[in-house]
């Protein structure tokens, strides 16, 4: 049985110099590379396949086949796009994978562009973390200089431009399509699909996008082989993946974990709920999967389990509230984030949020009226599963799934006309503001 | 299309069998269901924006082929059918029918209910859909995104931000149809709104002493240039977002009679829609035409069609007596007329460009027949004996030629001479929808061309023969490149090569050599058929010499015998100038378009002058007799256009006034001759009967003169009309006229550096007669030596200041410095 | 375009270095605006038209562009954004009552600069570091587990021209235009400094090292199916 934590992509966090190419060499960096390259690109990408990696950025979709989507090579340019644009809220893992581990990132980048047939990569970094874009810059141009980017790496013949782009703020970008497009230097808004982007994505050229936890995972998997990573995990959910766990827990962070950990053991190792408080709900993967409570505290935290229980592990972003914190206000202020957010290309996302937040607004702020509870109903049905994008049918999962547990908490709200709880008792610190 | 091309596929339960690709929309549309859209267009890529469109889908799946159903309802507007496939839509499907309500709810929490004054009021697709599957009353109660209302996008089109609906039709147009991007998406999610870069309504800081900002290409409002096409946004617009200040509150849709006929501003002759109220035109729309214009048509098509309804139009006869000219009766006018041309030993006809192939035809039998006269030429432009030997060589009587689809089909297509887009409006669209190769050759690269990815096959003005010449496939460079891909390619000549000796000569050798297909793209739309009715000197209809008359019993029309072979217009108006020629009957054209407006205006003082006009122009002040006809709104009749394609229209407007020809067979009458030429049927009659030519008239031989060294401080004048300029056709309409690209000199950088000129600074451009001012644009496409000025712009009217045509040569200085020394 | 002539070389030079970092020009486009922002301080008209004829773009193209994305600012920006996260988790752990905070002691609202151009205040979105909230972003650098007497005291540090640290960052805060540079793609040499990982990017880690909990060593696998049993407890 494998242990309870398995710090892998984390295990050089926190390392002396951590990020630099010298201390990633040290720690054995760079060696899955060196086997990669001696081996044939159709047998890395086997590899990666046999292993099961399954998608680390939400969807969850099988990496090694994403890949044996790209259509056979016709001489013209194919591309790697590392999804780096971690906005999702809750999630709060590739951000310091990249700031402590960029070689790791830049050495799966190499590996499954050699593995694809892919010479020209990119790293597409949200703005909003300057310090991670400094990190990857500089370690990009460590590699360059030490020959693991650029012409005949490491004399393999194989060549490799990497690029780190920063965007400028859009959650939507996380989406791939919308991503693609920002990274041409567009609106991000999502594309049709078809074509896909392994047909048809950066400059309609077949590409593939994936997250960095996925790309960063590779190393690993090309290193020890896909049965070790088989080894860990579940038969469907293999290997090991990160756990972020923040809000009312004694201990937020990171906890790396063979996929399946259950939320009543994260939490207990986290130290517990805050001390005088109970769990009420917590969110596994990301703000715009249903919401959990109690209940589901021993679901194993893998993609199929979750899925079965009613909502989606997501990007394993576990939000913990407990029960000082209104959930009126939580999905409220949920609500405010897709309408601000929403891209404004689709109707249903685009009005739907917007009406949402006026109406949760107005319910949180004690000018609810009856007829609310019939619109919070109806309109995230006319948003999911008719929105363009997966993103827009995400937007309204905590409202439905906080309907299904605290239906009588936003009924308090209307008929009393204020909210019952003092958003102070929820707070992290103990100064109040005036 | 045989049978593997077609998928067949039930929609709400009927079968229907569609062309392999087609999208759902289109399938359940030959199915004879309409679902509902507002992103979705015909001409224009998919998005899937709205999501009023959805629909249930199910598809066979696996061997088996069993019935799989989306799992969610998917955008009918998107996906293709596939063989087997079930979709059923609002119709038939619960699932579909809540969706679109859905997605119809929400489109309307953010729309004014503002129906009883908005233009689309009666013919807006969300009024329909609201009314037909929308609640009763809105469960929407928070407040509504506002937008302050209208914003000018241009002079002449104005959006109200709250109507739309992001369907986004509007940007996808600008971007894929005309490759005009002036609007886009700005900001996102509920402010998203469609718009310019205004940075006032984007909020955003101007410095002091920054702007305006007109990027690249400005527009005369000191914008950047929105196209020539911006119009169609309007009528595409779903909703009443997008609207022209030239019809927003002037109607309502159920209040007007639309009418399908041809439009009159080029020689394409798009289809179009005229809607009128009570005899006024209101507005005028793009018909649908997949042969022709598809579903666009240019801004001057649309909006220039107040000029039939000035204050200038005439309405009664105008006789002049004792130097003044006053109104009269219509017996008292034909009798005035008729004694000016009886007592005339001497008579010319110049009917202009812009008439039917009617009244072409009355004008060319009454020249020869009634007034006993070949001096007869339609052409109110700079023109030439070359050009008339062309026309009558390769155009008049060839029938449909090259059409618009082999036009785009062309391997390559070579433009000499002709501009795409300023000159052929909609032949610009085709071709840049087509992605058809295309080549010209010019002094610089236009903003048509480059839009169109097209290669630039540098020349002197004037010089065009020799580069003709030097189109062989073992050519080095660009001209080898084009002269091979010429081959079952096109050759385009226009307007401007009548100023270049030798051009057409080359034209036609070049065609021969390379086996390409020649076409003439003339400017205006009356030019084809004037050609086809036999409006130049010893021409007869359909390509017959003027020799045949007598001979030949269809051409019974023109007589027993022809006058000797006429004048063309250059000479007839240095011969009136002269005192030479007694009297012209002049039809609808302006003095300012004739080569020299200064000669002409000196020969219609000395001639005597009738004139058949619509409106009280500038030559009306030159005639002695005015006899006012009906513009082409006003009567039936036929256009040619470039194609070669007979383009006939009906009488849009109830209307007393007469056409050319009517005038024309009453002025016979008075002249004692009686010849209906009045009457549509007869033309087509006449070359019926008369058919192909056996044998063309032979082709022209012009020399090329040797290169002029052009001296220091000159250059050599590239010039030809603006889409939208100073026309005369687009008077009344000021939207249109300040939507105009604004009037550049344009030189290249050497010769900017030369005469020390910067990118806007201004150039003038100069003859011993006038100085033309202008700011000067600095484009490296541009041949050294050259600049180019647009032909009859604001400020650039480069006949009546310069006296000058394609090829002159002008004086260059910094405008101030010694401009026109 | 009113940039002087050695502004505008050096702006086309640093664009030639974007552009060449892509295949095709057009990508160069964020990256330029960032660009801008180090230049002007903010997206200006001028930088709007300086992408525009740089990228062969019009002027609605490359405004389009800028007013999607929440990071370009279309009025001229404090030497200093505090970005306060207020989604959800954070503005309910204590975001809320920190931007309030700031707020009151800047006496500017969200999207608002101080008058001396010293702060703009900015609530912002979640910005992936929710194990550290509630949290503060100043010029996009990491603020960890701020309370609003701390983010007062950045603020009056800052104002102060005392040398700020962030939590996880350089040694100290770049202003807004020097920090849009490096957004820019343009590193400024600050890589190396600061910590590798914060405390609760390390829980897991340490954890496992104080129980001696890691991964199966290569080779010693177990066969595919034991996890899956380990797991269901």
């Amino acid at each position: 049985m494998t242990d309870t934590l398995t710090p892998l992509l984390t295990s050089r966090w926190g390392n002396p110099d951590s990020w630099t190419l010298q201390a990633y060499l040290k720690a054995g960096g760079y060696e899955a590379l060196k086997k990669a390259l001696s081996q044939d690109a159709a047998d890395v990408l086997n590899n990666v396949k046999d292993s099961g990696l399954r998608g680390r950025g939400g969807a969850g979709f099988p990496t090694g086949t994403k890949w044996s989507f790209l259509p056979p090579p016709d001489g013209g340019p194919r591309y790697l796009v590392v999804n780096a644009d971690e906005s999702e809220p809750g999630t709060c893992k590739d951000i310091p994978l990249m700031m402590a581990d960029p070689h790791q990132l830049i050495e799966g980048a190499i590996i499954t562009s050699y593995a694809i047939g892919c010479h020209h990569a990119f790293i597409y970094l949200r703005g909003e973390v300057v310090h991670v874009y400094r990190r990857l810059l500089g370690a990009v141009a460590e590699a360059k200089k030490a020959g693991y980017l650029g012409k005949d790496i490491l004399g393999s013949g194989f060549d490799l431009e990497l690029t780190v782009h920063a965007g400028a703020g859009a959650y939507i970008c996380g989406e791939e399509t919308a991503l693609l497009d920002s990274l041409e230097g567009r609106r991000g808004q999502p594309r049709l699909k078809p074509p896909f982007p392994a047909v048809a994505g950066l400059y309609a050229r077949p590409t593939v996008v994936n997250n960095v936890e996925s790309i960063a995972s590779v190393p690993w998997i090309t290193l020890n082989g896909q049965e070790w990573w088989k080894s860990m995990g579940t038969e469907k959910s293999t290997g090991v993946a990160i756990y972020s766990l923040s809000g009312h827990v004694q201990q937020p962070g990171q906890y790396e974990a063979p996929l399946g950990i259950t939320m009543r053991q994260l939490i207990d190792l986290a130290g517990g709920i805050r001390a005088g408080h109970e769990l009420k709900f917590w969110m596994p993967g990301g703000s715009s999967t249903a919401m959990f409570t109690q209940e589901q505290l021993d679901v194993p935290l893998d993609y199929d389990s979750v899925v079965a229980a009613g909502s989606m592990l997501g990007t394993r972003a576990l939000q913990v509230f407990d029960d000082s914190v209104c959930v009126v206000r939580a999905v409220s202020r949920w609500m405010d984030f897709y309408a601000h957010e929403s891209c404004g290309k689709c109707t249903p996302c685009r009005e739907g949020t917007f009406w949402l937040r006026s109406v949760l607004r107005r319910i949180e702020a004690g000018r609810g009226k009856p007829e609310d509870m019939q619109i919070l109903e109806d309109i995230p049905k006319s948003i999911v599963g008719k929105a363009f994008c997966p993103l827009g049918d995400g937007a309204p999962s905590s409202l439905v799934s906080s309907l299904k547990y605290f239906r009588a908490e936003y009924e308090d709200h209307i008929e009393n006309g204020r909210c019952p709880f003092d958003p102070k008792a929820a707070y992290l610190f103990k100064e109040v503001a005036a | 299309m045989t049978a593997q091309d077609l998928v067949t596929l039930t929609v709400d339960g009927i079968e229907v069998a569609v062309p392999k690709g087609t999208l759902i929309i289109r399938a359940a549309e030959e199915a004879g269901i309409l679902i509902p859209r507002f992103c979705d267009h015909p001409l224009l890529k998919p998005v899937a924006a709205c999501r009023q469109c959805l629909v249930d889908v199910a598809s066979p799946f696996g061997p088996e082929g069993t019935l799989r159903p989306f799992p969610k309802p998917q955008p009918a507007c998107a996906i293709a059918v596939s063989e087997g496939m079930v979709v059923n839509t609002q119709l038939t499907s619960p699932v579909a029918a809540a969706a679109q309500a859905a997605v119809t709810e929400l489109i309307l929490i953010n729309h004014p209910l503002d129906c009883p004054i908005c233009d689309k009021g009666g013919e807006c697709p969300l009024q329909n859909q609201a009314l037909h599957s929308g609640r009763p009353t809105s469960r929407y109660t928070e407040p509504k995104n506002t937008f302050a209302k209208p914003l000018a996008l241009t002079p002449q089109l104005l959006i109200d931000r709250e109507r739309c609906v992001l369907c986004q039709r509007c940007t996808r147009f600008a971007a894929q149809i005309p490759g005009d991007p002036f609007i886009a998406l700005q900001k996102r999610g509920a402010s998203q709104q469609i718009g310019r870069f205004d940075p006032d309504v984007l909020g955003m800081a101007v410095p002091d002493g920054e702007g305006p900002f007109a990027g690249d290409v400005p527009a005369v409002d000191g914008r950047p240039f929105a196209g020539y096409f911006a119009g169609n946004v309007v009528q595409i617009c779903p909703v009443g977002a997008l609207t022209s200040a030239a019809y927003r509150f002037r109607a309502r849709p159920f209040d007007l009679v639309s009418t399908e006929t041809v439009a009159g501003h080029d020689a394409s002759c798009s289809t179009i829609r005229v809607d009128y109220r009570r005899g006024t035109v209101l507005r005028v729309q793009a018909g649908d035409d997949p042969s022709l214009n598809d579903e666009w048509i240019t801004d001057k098509d649309r909006f220039a069609f107040r000029w039939t309804a000035g204050p200038d139009r005439l309405r009664t006869p105008l006789v002049r007596r004792d130097g003044v000219l006053e109104e009269a009766s219509w017996p008292e006018a034909l009798a005035a007329a008729a004694q000016i041309l009886t007592e005339a030993k001497s008579t010319a006809v110049l009917p202009g460009g812009r008439l039917t192939l009617e009244d072409a035809f009355a004008y060319a039998v009454f020249a020869r027949r009634v007034l006993g006269t070949d001096d007869v030429d339609f052409r109110a432009r700079p023109a030439s004996e070359e050009e008339a030997d062309f026309l009558a060589h390769v155009v008049a009587g060839s029938g449909e030629g090259v059409t618009f689809a082999e036009l785009t089909a062309a391997p390559a297509v070579l433009f000499v001479g002709s501009e795409p887009e300023d000159e052929g409006g909609v032949v610009y669209l085709r071709l840049r929808g087509a992605g058809t190769k295309v080549y010209s050759v010019a002094a610089l690269a236009s903003r048509g061309l480059k839009r169109l990815g097209g290669t630039l096959i540098p020349a002197v003005p004037g010089a065009e023969a020799d580069v003709l010449a030097g189109l062989k496939p073992k050519a080095k460079g660009v001209a080898g490149e084009a002269a091979k891909e010429l081959s079952g390619g096109v050759i385009v000549v226009g307007e401007r090569l009548a100023t270049v000796p030798g051009a057409y000569t080359a034209a036609v050798a070049a065609a021969e050599r390379l086996g390409a297909r020649l076409v003439w793209l003339p400017r205006r739309a009356g030019e084809r058929a004037a050609v086809e009715a036999g409006l130049l000197p010893g021409l007869a209809p359909a390509g017959r010499s003027l020799a045949e008359v007598g001979q030949d019993e269809a051409l019974s029309l023109f007589g027993t015998t022809a006058p000797a072979k006429g004048r063309d217009l250059g000479r007839i108006i240095r011969a009136a100038a002269a005192g030479r020629l007694d009297a012209i009957v002049v039809g609808g054209l302006e003095v300012a378009d004739l080569p020299d407006p200064t000669l002409a205006a000196h020969a219609f003082e000395r001639a005597k002058v009738v004139a058949l006009q619509v409106r009280r122009d500038e030559v009306a002040e030159y005639a002695d007799v005015v006899l006012p006809v009906a513009p082409a709104v006003e009567k039936p009749g036929t256009f040619i256009n470039w194609e070669g394609r007979l383009r006939p229209f009906p009488q849009v407007l109830t209307s007393t006034a007469l056409s050319d020809g009517r005038v024309l067979q009453a002025l016979a009458q008075k002249l004692g001759v009686s010849v209906p030429l009045g009457q549509v049927e007869t033309v087509h009659q006449v070359l019926a009967a008369l058919g192909r030519p056996a044998q063309r008239p032979a082709a022209p031989a012009a020399g090329v003169p040797a290169a002029t060294a052009v001296p220091a401080g000159s250059a050599v004048l590239a010039t030809w009309h603006n889409l939208v300029d100073d026309a005369a056709a687009a008077d009344y309409e000021p939207h249109l006229a300040a939507s105009a690209p604004l009037p550049v000199a344009t030189v290249s950088p050497a010769t900017a550096k030369a005469v020390g000129v910067t990118e806007g600074g201004r150039l003038a451009v100069s003859t011993d007669r006038e100085v033309i001012d202008l700011p000067a644009r600095i484009d490296p496409t541009m041949v050294d030596g050259v600049v180019h000025l647009p032909t009859k712009s604001p400020g650039s009217h480069v006949r009546a200041a310069l006296g000058a045509a394609h090829g002159s040569v002008v004086k260059l200085a910094l405008a101030g410095k010694g401009a026109g020394q | 375009m009113t940039y002087g002539p050695e502004t505008l070389e050096a702006l086309q030079r640093d664009a030639a270095e974007v552009i060449a970092r892509y295949p095709t020009p057009r990508s160069a486009l964020l990256p330029l605006l960032h660009l801008v922002q180090s230049v002007d301080g903010y997206v200006s008209p001028d930088g709007i038209e300086f992408c525009a004829q740089t990228l062969d773009l019009t002027l609605a193209e490359v405004s389009a562009v800028a007013t999607f994305y929440s990071q370009f600012k279309r009025k001229p920006n404090g030497q200093y954004t505090l970005g306060v996260c207020i989604t959800s988790l954070c503005a309910i752990m204590g975001g809320d009552a920190i931007f309030d905070k700031l707020s009151e002691y800047l006496g500017v609202g969200n999207d608002e600069t101080t008058a001396d151009g010293m702060f703009t205040l900015e609530k912002i979105e979640c910005n992936a570091a929710c194990d550290f909230a509630p949290v503060m972003m100043v010029n996009w650098e990491f603020f960890d587990y701020q309370t609003p007497a701390s983010a007062v005291q950045v603020a009056e540090d800052l104002r102060l021209g005392r040398p700020v640290a962030p939590t996880r960052g350089p040694d100290r805060v770049h202003s807004f235009r020097e920090v849009s540079r490096v957004l820019a793609g343009f590193l400024d040499g600050h890589e190396d400094e600061g910590p590798s990982a914060g405390d609760a990017s390390l829980r897991g880690r340490k954890l496992a090292e104080a129980n001696g909990w890691a991964v199966p060593a290569p080779g010693a696998a177990a066969p595919a199916g034991a996890a899956a049993e380990g797991e269901s407890k």
